[in-house]
C-alpha cells in the first residue's frame, strides 16, 4: 500500500501497531495539530496586505468588524459579520456606481492571506479587466467573517462582492484561501446565496485556475443576476470547450474548486 | 404559559416552554451566543426541576415554533402517531426518564414508541439525563436500515469511508478508498465530499465509485455529498446515484438557508428510489446535521440548539434514510466550545435520533479553532460505541485533507472493535473474508488481502 502515498496528501499507508497508530505517526499528527492551533492565533498584518494590493494598482480602504479581540472573534461570529461604525462611515463616504468590490479578510487564517493574496489578485485582475468591470476600492477587513462582505458591498453600492478570506486551518493546510462571490449583497443573505472557490494555495488550487473560475462565476452572475444554489459552477465545461482562455490555466494541473470551508461554514456536506 | 419554581431560596420564573427548555439545557457556547442559556447553575437546575413536571402531552399542543410559520413544526405535528404515543401519554418529562431507564422500556417497546415521540419530547427528556442515561437508553434503541447491506444490527458498527481529496483527483480518492477498505472500512457508505460543486466533476466521481463497487462486488453503497438539487439533476442525466445526500436542520428558515425545503427532499428521495439500485432495501437518503446550524443561519426562533437538532431528525425520519450523521464538532467553538461540550452533544444527538427511530451515526470530530483534541475524540468514540451508534467516519489518519478538520480514523474503528467486540455489517463482513482482508473473527488478516484492490488504480495492472 505504501506506493499509494504519492497519489494523495491524505494520511494513508500509515502502518499499525496492533489496532493502533505506530508511535512515529502519533507524534507526526501531534505536531501538525500543534501547528494548526498556533496558526489560528497569528496576528493579521493588514498594513502589509494593503501595501501589496496598492502595488498592484488598487485603491485600498482598511476596515474592521465590530469585534474587539481574537477571542471575541472566535466566540461571536455575529460581530464578525458587522462593520464597526467608523468603518461603515468610511465606506459610505466612498459610495459609487460599482460592479464589483474585492474584499480581503483575515478570517480564521491570516497566514493564508499573507501568503496567497498578492499572487491570486495579480492573476485575477487581468481577467476582470477583460470583462470591463468597474471595480470599487478594494477593502482589507480585520476580524471578518464572510458575511461582512454583504454590508461592505451594500455600503459601497457594489452590484457584487468577492470576499477573499483565510479559511479554517487544517492539519495539512494552515494556509488555505477561500473566495466567496455574492450577487446583490445586502445584510441578511446566507451561504445559499453565494458561490465558493476554496483551497486556493500553492499546494491546492493554483492561482491561475482559481482566478479563471472566479472570473467565470462573476461573468455568469452578472449574466443571470444571481449567485448561490441557482448558479452551478460549470467553468470546467467552459475549459473543455476551449471557449474561455485555456492558455490562462495552462500548467495548473488537475484542479478543482470549492471544498467549502469558511469561517461561517456550518455543514460538512454540500455547501 | 409561564413556569415558576422556588428552589435554593430563590423563585425562578420562566416565561414559556421555549425558555424553560433553553435554560434547562447543559451549558454550551451556542446557546450563550444566542442569549438563551441559563444565567446561573441554580437557574439551570430550577429549569430542569420545572421541566420534569411538564406533561409530555404539552408538546403536542404547545409548539415551540408556530405551526403556521414553519413546515417542520407542521411535519412533526401532522405525522405524530397517537396510538404509538399511548403507552407514555400520561407521563411527565421526569416520569418519562424513569420509564426509559426501566426494564419496561425494552428494545421492542422503544421501536414501537418511536413514531409517537416528537423531537421536542426527546430533547426535553435528554436535558434531564446524565451521560450514562443517554448511553443506557440509546443502547436499547435499534434502528435498522438497508440498501446493499444491513446497518444498525445489535453488536455491529459500520464505518463511512471518507476518501476526500483537495482537488477531487480520481487516483488520490481511490488510494484513500483502497487503504480504507484494506482496514475493513466502508460498510456504511463510501462517501466523497467533493471539492467541486460542478455537475460534470460530480458525475465523474459517481462513476468512479460505481465502477469500484461493481468491479469487486462490494456489498456497500457510494455517495458524493452534493446538494440534493444536484443529485436530482445528475439522476436525470443518468448518473449512477446510490444515495441522495443533503444537510438538513430543524427549522424551515434554516433549511431555506441550505437551499432546500421538504418538497425537494421528497423529490430527491423519489428520484433516488426510481433508479432501484438498492438490492436489500430502498433506504436511499443520507442526511447530515449538527447543533448550531439554525442559529448560524439566523433561523433559530429563540429555541436552544439541541432541541432544534432533534427537530432536524424529524425531518430526516420522514424520508426513511439509510444514514443520519450528526457532524458534532464540525461547526466550531462558537456553538460547542470544547471537548466537554462536544462529547455531551454527541451523546444527546445519538440518543434523540435513536429514540425518534432514526439510523443515527456520528462524525466524532473537532476543528482546529476549538478547545479539543484527539483525546476527546477517543472518549466520545468509546462512549458512542458503548451506546450502540450505527456508524462512525473512517478518515485516513483522522485528518480530512479537504474539509480541514479531524475525525475518527481507520485505526480508531479497529480500536473500538477490539475493545467492545463490535462487528461490521454482515454482508460486508462476509465480503472482507472472501477477499482475505479479515479472518473469520473479523481481525485484519496477516496476508494483506487488500493488495488485490490495488488493481483499481489507473495504470496499474492487477
Amino acid at each position: 500500500m505504501a506506493e499509494l502515498t504519492r497519489l494523495t496528501p491524505a494520511r494513508i499507508a500509515l502502518g499499525r501497531s496492533g489496532a493502533s497508530l505506530p508511535t512515529r505517526e502519533l507524534l507526526r499528527f501531534g505536531m501538525a495539530h500543534a501547528q494548526a492551533r498556533d496558526a489560528v492565533h497569528a496576528p493579521f498584518d493588514a498594513e502589509g496586505v494593503a501595501g501589496r494590493l496598492t502595488q498592484l494598482g488598487l485603491e485600498v480602504i482598511q476596515v474592521r468588524s465590530a469585534v474587539d479581540s481574537r477571542e471575541e472573534y472566535l466566540r461571536r461570529p455575529d460581530l464578525g459579520r458587522k462593520l464597526s461604525s467608523e468603518s461603515r462611515e468610511a465606506l459610505t463616504a466612498r459610495r459609487g456606481d460599482f460592479d464589483l468590490a474585492i474584499i480581503v479578510a483575515d478570517g480564521l487564517s491570516s497566514t493564508a492571506v499573507h501568503q496567497n493574496i498578492a499572487p491570486f489578485v495579480a492573476a485575477l485582475l487581468p481577467l476582470l479587466a477583460r470583462q470591463g468591470l468597474r471595480l470599487a476600492p478594494t477593502v482589507v477587513a480585520r476580524e471578518a467573517r464572510v458575511a461582512l462582505g454583504d454590508e461592505i458591498g451594500e455600503a459601497l453600492g457594489a452590484r457584487a462582492v468577492a470576499v477573499l478570506i483565510g479559511e479554517r486551518p487544517g492539519l495539512s493546510s494552515p494556509d488555505s484561501l477561500g473566495a466567496y462571490l455574492t450577487f446583490a449583497p445586502r445584510a441578511g443573505l446566507t451561504d445559499a446565496n453565494r458561490n465558493c472557490i476554496s483551497n486556493i494555495r500553492p499546494g491546492g488550487l493554483a492561482y491561475e485556475h482559481a482566478a479563471f473560475r472566479l472570473s467565470w462565476l462573476i461573468a455568469e452572475a452578472f449574466r443571470r443576476s444571481l449567485t448561490g444554489v441557482g448558479l452551478k459552477d460549470e467553468s470546467d465545461f467552459a475549459l473543455e470547450a476551449g471557449t474561455a482562455g485555456k492558455s490562462t490555466i495552462a500548467g495548473s494541473g488537475p484542479g478543482a474548486e470549492p471544498p467549502p470551508i469558511s469561517p461561517d461554514m456550518t455543514q460538512k456536506g454540500d455547501r | 404559559m409561564g413556569y415558576r419554581v422556588a428552589a435554593g431560596g430563590t423563585s425562578h420564573v420562566f416565561a414559556d416552554l421555549r425558555e424553560l427548555m433553553a435554560k434547562a439545557t447543559p451549558l454550551r457556547s451556542g446557546d450563550q451566543l444566542a442569549g438563551l442559556a441559563a444565567g446561573s447553575m441554580q437557574e439551570m437546575m430550577a429549569a430542569r426541576i420545572a421541566l420534569a413536571d411538564v406533561p409530555l402531552r404539552t408538546f403536542l399542543h404547545e409548539a415551540l415554533i408556530p405551526y403556521e410559520e414553519d413546515e417542520v413544526t407542521r411535519l412533526i405535528l401532522d405525522t405524530h402517531k397517537a396510538a404509538a404515543f399511548a403507552p407514555v401519554a400520561t407521563l411527565t418529562v421526569g416520569e418519562f426518564r424513569d420509564w426509559l431507564c426501566s426494564d419496561a422500556a425494552t428494545s421492542e417497546v422503544l421501536a414501537r414508541l418511536a413514531p409517537g415521540i416528537t423531537p421536542e419530547m426527546a430533547a426535553a427528556v435528554s436535558k434531564l439525563m446524565r451521560n450514562q442515561d443517554l448511553i443506557l437508553v440509546a443502547r436499547k434503541c435499534r434502528v435498522v436500515s438497508r440498501f446493499r447491506n444491513t446497518l444498525g444490527l445489535p453488536g455491529r458498527l459500520a464505518v463511512r469511508l471518507q476518501p476526500n481529496h483537495p482537488t477531487d483527483d480520481a487516483a488520490g480518492i481511490l488510494a484513500s478508498t483502497i487503504d480504507g477498505l484494506s482496514y475493513g472500512c466502508g460498510d456504511a457508505v463510501i462517501g466523497i465530499n467533493p471539492a467541486s460543486d460542478s455537475l460534470g466533476r460530480i458525475g465523474e466521481l459517481l462513476r468512479l465509485l460505481d465502477e469500484l463497487i461493481a468491479r469487486f462486488d462490494i456489498p456497500t453503497q457510494g455517495c458524493v455529498l452534493t446538494h440534493v438539487t444536484s443529485s436530482i439533476a445528475l439522476i436525470g442525466q443518468g448518473a449512477p446515484v446510490d444515495l441522495v445526500f443533503q444537510s438538513v436542520a430543524g427549522t424551515q428558515a434554516a433549511n431555506t438557508s441550505f437551499g432546500v425545503d421538504l418538497s425537494v427532499l421528497q423529490e430527491g428521495m423519489e428520484a433516488g428510489r426510481s433508479l432501484k439500485r438498492g438490492t436489500l432495501g430502498d433506504n436511499v437518503m443520507y442526511f447530515e446535521t449538527g447543533q448550531g446550524s439554525a442559529l448560524s443561519a439566523n433561523a433559530h426562533h429563540g429555541v436552544d440548539q439541541q432541541t432544534l437538532e432533534a427537530r432536524a431528525y424529524a425531518v430526516c425520519r420522514a424520508y426513511e434514510p439509510l444514514l443520519v450523521n450528526t457532524v458534532v464538532g464540525f461547526i466550531g467553538p462558537e456553538y460547542l466550545y470544547d471537548g466537554k461540550q462536544i462529547i455531551r452533544a454527541g451523546l444527546e444527538d445519538h440518543f434523540c435520533g435513536k429514540l425518534l427511530g432514526v439510523p443515527m451515526g456520528c462524525d466524532i470530530c473537532y476543528t482546529n479553532h476549538a478547545e479539543a483534541d484527539q483525546d476527546d475524540m477517543d472518549t466520545l468514540l468509546t462512549l458512542l460505541g458503548t451506546a450502540g451508534v450505527n456508524f462512525i467516519m473512517g478518515v485516513p489518519g483522522a485528518d480530512d485533507v479537504m474539509l480541514n478538520y479531524q475525525s475518527t480514523s481507520f485505526h480508531d474503528q479497529l480500536y473500538i472493535r477490539e475493545v467492545l467486540g463490535l462487528k461490521r455489517a454482515p454482508e460486508f463482513e462476509a465480503w472482507l473474508q472472501r477477499m482475505d482482508i479479515t479472518d473469520a473473527a473479523g481481525r485484519l488478516s496477516a496476508t494483506q488481502g487488500g493488495q488485490a484492490l490495488l488493481a483499481a488504480i489507473p495504470g496499474r495492472a492487477a
